[in-house]
Parts: structure tokens; C-alpha cells; sequence
């Protein structure tokens, strides 16, 4: 599996979204109909599945799919 | 003139049914919902018998994400609310959404979520506690989630009163409607705490029966081998309907809301006072409340939750108010058949009154073999439902803290 595949995975779980609506570009907020604790537990979930922190301030920078897929390979995760 | 308000709807879960009508039908066979505890391992509690939902299918209720976030309290509470306004003929209050609210009543609130989460903490640290577990474990969420998916955008509240939590709920409802602040709530009480933080605090004070060979015969309220009551979850949700509303939109009418009494006994932490002076000064406010006498009461359900204290002395509070009527009124204990449901008990056992001024039936108190001496010349409807006409029925709370709580319906006439 991707990394691409493993993050829409867990979102679409999360988020209770489908496949198709998982594209890079979507944001959480405006196009995911997640609200800021939704995000708050996504990133928990992130960061138990990829063995990783991400601080409230990086937190604060994530908007679209791309960009968690984007900060995971700045971590170094593949 | 005071408003009038009548019951246009019910949504119950309980021990002994998902529904209102196969809770109530149980009820009338005498069924028992008490089994061995299956929520959580409890080999080493004393305690090892409930009263747990049976078959109950939360996904018809919420989907895969409401169920992962929120404590069982609040599912039961939106499965009730489901269930009591599509019984009322009710989609959503959008029209009048300012006019109605809800009130649901809780002794304890999201206590699962509470344990998960200690338990998180203790194992991560607090990074590692979920954003939801504060919304998922305060006890005035069940009415908030009611009212959000709804549209209930009046009063709103969660009455905390231990073992009265449901009776206040409805009680409450009943005075906001009928002074006006609303004209529709869906009010009632909800708990889930058959958790090892609940049975275990339960077990420390000797309250709950360790019949555990026996679940089904060991709920016997007023039965000389009385030995504590049986936990059980569920929760119970009634429409409460302003009467010119509710005959305007051509509601069905179960029943209306006669009387409410509260009173304290400001005596004991958990005990009720020798006599129970407060429970008595409760049913004589509900009564005056409905401008009625005790004889125009044909069936009390009681409290009776199988403890040895509660039953010796609620009869005792109940004869000092209901006089020379007391041999004719049918009293019974439906916490013989459903347990004790905690702050959804007086809601579904307010429900139950409701159905048995509808139907004409008192419900029994089960595995009453052996009265104790000093309930005789009672009709306890031991072992066996009866069919008999219910003008107006009388339902008893008594919560620790010494938070009393009496309701009375009565037959609706125009």
C-alpha cells in the first residue's frame, strides 16, 4: 500500500468520507465537512499509525490531503 | 387557566424491549430483562447480573462515526428520541423550532468514555486523549445531540438527581410547557453505566443484589428476600405536547400530565430517613399539583427497587398519604422485570403509567413469593399483569442525595 492509499484510508474511516471524495487537493474543512476536532483526532490518528508527533503549530498549517501527504514525507515516512 | 399538556409520544429502550410497545407488552407477561452481565468481564465483581439492552442495533440510529465517538448514553438518547417523535408523528420541530426543547435527565453521564479515557492518559499521556472524550462524557450532551439533530431550539436541559434524574426530566418538561416557555418537549432520562467503575462503586455500597445464580428472580421488590437492586441501562423519551397544539395537528393523545411534586429529604447522602417523610410530603405536592385526592389514583408505580430500606419505607410513605384508599390502589414495581435503570427509570416507568391508563392494565411486580409482614392488605400485583381501568397513575422516584420526584398521568378528557 502507498502512502497516498494508507492516509485516504484512514481519513475515509475517520471521516466517515468516500473514495472518490479523497482527492489530493480537498480540504478538510471546506470539502470533508470536518470540523476542527475532527482534525484534532485525524492527526491523533496519523501520528499512531505512523509512529510520529505533529505539533499544534504544524497542525494549524495542514488544510488539504496533499498537505498531510506532503508533511508525513518531510517526517521522512514512506 | 393553566395550560394543559398530554403525552403525543414515546420512545423507550430498555431491558426488556426496544420499543414502547414491546417493552410494555413484556411488561404485561411478567418478562424479565435481568440476565448475566455481558459488557464487561466481571468474574471478580460480586455483582455479575444486569439489566442490559437486548438486540439493540445503534447503526439504525447513528452512523459508523457518531458510534465511535459518542458514550452509549447518547446513542440510546437519539435512538429514543428516533423512536418517541415518529410515534408522535413528528419529523423535526424546524417550523417551531424556538417553541420546543428537550430536557434529558442523567445520574451519571458517559461513564465508559470516562474509564477509556483514564485509561489512555495513564497508558500515553494526555496527548494521547481523544478530542471528543469531554463531549462524549458530559451528561447534558444526550439533550444536545437531541436537539441538534432535531432542531429543538427552546429550553434545553439535564436534570442530574441520581435515581430521579428521568422523573425531573419529564416533571420539568411538564412545568416548561404548561407556563408556557415551549409548547413541545421530548424530555425524559438516560443512563448507561453497567461499567466496572459503575457496578464496582454500586457493590461497595452493599446496594446491589448478589443473587448471581438467579438473575431473572433477583430483582424482587417487596419479597421478604429482597437483597438489592439490579443495574440496568435504557433510556426513555416522551413528547410532551401543549393540548390545544396537539389536538389542532390531530396528535394522538395517550394520556396527560396530571401532577408534578419535588421534594428533599436533606437527611442522608443515600438513605431515605425512617418513614420517608420526604417521599410522602412529594406525592402529597403532586397530588395538590393535580387538584386530585389520593382515592382518584387507581395505580402507583413504585419506586421499589428491591433494596430492603427503599421498599419498607416508601410503603410506609405511601399508606401515610393514600389513608383508607390504600387498599383499593394496584401498586407494583416494574423494576422487578427491567431492573434499575438509573436516570432513565422514572422516565420509562412514567411511560409505563401511561400505557396503563391506555390500556387498562396494571403491570405486576415479579418474584414476589413471600411479601414481607408489613406490605399485607396491599395490592402489589404480584407475579401476574390485571386487567382494571386506570383513571390517573402515580409514579415514585427517589434518588440519593435525597432527591424525590412524583408524577401523576391521568386520562384525557377534552
Amino acid at each position: 500500500m502507498t502512502l497516498e492509499e494508507k492516509v485516504i484510508e484512514i481519513i475515509m474511516e475517520q471521516l466517515g468520507v468516500t473514495k472518490e471524495e479523497c482527492r489530493p487537493e480537498a480540504a478538510f474543512i471546506d470539502d470533508l465537512g470536518a470540523d476542527s476536532l475532527d482534525l484534532v483526532e485525524l492527526i491523533m490518528e496519523m501520528e499512531e499509525n505512523f509512529g510520529i508527533q505533529i505539533s499544534d503549530d504544524e497542525l494549524e498549517k495542514i488544510r488539504t490531503i496533499q498537505d498531510v501527504i506532503d508533511f508525513l514525507r518531510s517526517k521522512g515516512v514512506e | 387557566m393553566k395550560r394543559r399538556v398530554v403525552v403525543t409520544g414515546i420512545g423507550a429502550l430498555t431491558p426488556v424491549g426496544n420499543t414502547i410497545q414491546e417493552s410494555w407488552a413484556a411488561l404485561c407477561e411478567g418478562k424479565s430483562g435481568i440476565g448475566p452481565l455481558t459488557k464487561f468481564d466481571c468474574a471478580v465483581f460480586e455483582t455479575r447480573i444486569a439489566g442490559e439492552l437486548k438486540g439493540f442495533d445503534p447503526l439504525r440510529h447513528v452512523n459508523k462515526k457518531e458510534l465511535r465517538r459518542y458514550d452509549d448514553f447518547i446513542i440510546y438518547s437519539l435512538a429514543a428520541a428516533d423512536l418517541a417523535m415518529e410515534d408522535a408523528g413528528l419529523s423535526t420541530a424546524e417550523k417551531d423550532g424556538q417553541r420546543a426543547g428537550v430536557i434529558i435527565g442523567s445520574a451519571i453521564g458517559g461513564l465508559t468514555t470516562m474509564e477509556k479515557a483514564k485509561e489512555n492518559i495513564m497508558a500515553g499521556g494526555p496527548r494521547k486523549m481523544s478530542p471528543f472524550d469531554i463531549p462524549a462524557a458530559l451528561a447534558n450532551l444526550a439533550a444536545g445531540h437531541v436537539s441538534i439533530r432535531y432542531g429543538l431550539k427552546g429550553p434545553i436541559h439535564c436534570p442530574v438527581a441520581a435515581c430521579a434524574s428521568g422523573t425531573y426530566g419529564v416533571g420539568d418538561a411538564f412545568r416548561i410547557v404548561r407556563e408556557g416557555y415551549a409548547d413541545i418537549m421530548v424530555a425524559g432520562g438516560v443512563d448507561a453505566a453497567i461499567t466496572p467503575l459503575g457496578v464496582g462503586g454500586f457493590n461497595a455500597m452493599r446496594a446491589l443484589s448478589r443473587r448471581n445464580d438467579e438473575p431473572q428472580r433477583a430483582s424482587r421488590p417487596f419479597d421478604r428476600d429482597r437483597d438489592g437492586f439490579v443495574m440496568a441501562e435504557g433510556c426513555t423519551l416522551l413528547v410532551l405536547e401543549e393540548m390545544s397544539r396537539a389536538l389542532e395537528r390531530g396528535a394522538r393523545i395517550y394520556a396527560e400530565v396530571a401532577g408534578y411534586g419535588v421534594t428533599s429529604d436533606a437527611f442522608h447522602m443515600a438513605a431515605p430517613p425512617p418513614g420517608h417523610e420526604g417521599a410522602s410530603r412529594c406525592m402529597a405536592a403532586a397530588l395538590a399539583d393535580a387538584a386530585m385526592e389520593p382515592s382518584e389514583v387507581d395505580y402507583v408505580n413504585a419506586h421499589g427497587t428491591s433494596t430492603p430500606l427503599n421498599d419498607t419505607y416508601e410503603i410506609q410513605a405511601l399508606r401515610r398519604v393514600f389513608g383508607d384508599a390504600i387498599g383499593r390502589v394496584s401498586i407494583s414495581s416494574t423494576k422487578s422485570m427491567t431492573g434499575h435503570m438509573l436516570g432513565a427509570a422514572g422516565a420509562a416507568e412514567a411511560a409505563f403509567c401511561v400505557m396503563a391508563i391506555t390500556d387498562g392494565v396494571v403491570p405486576p411486580t415479579i418474584n414476589l413469593d413471600h411479601p414481607d409482614d408489613e406490605f399485607s392488605g396491599l395490592d402489589l400485583v404480584p407475579h401476574r399483569s390485571r386487567r382494571r381501568e386506570v383513571r390517573a397513575a402515580m409514579t415514585n422516584t427517589f434518588g440519593f442525595g435525597g432527591a424525590n420526584a412524583v408524577l401523576i398521568f391521568k386520562r384525557f378528557e377534552e
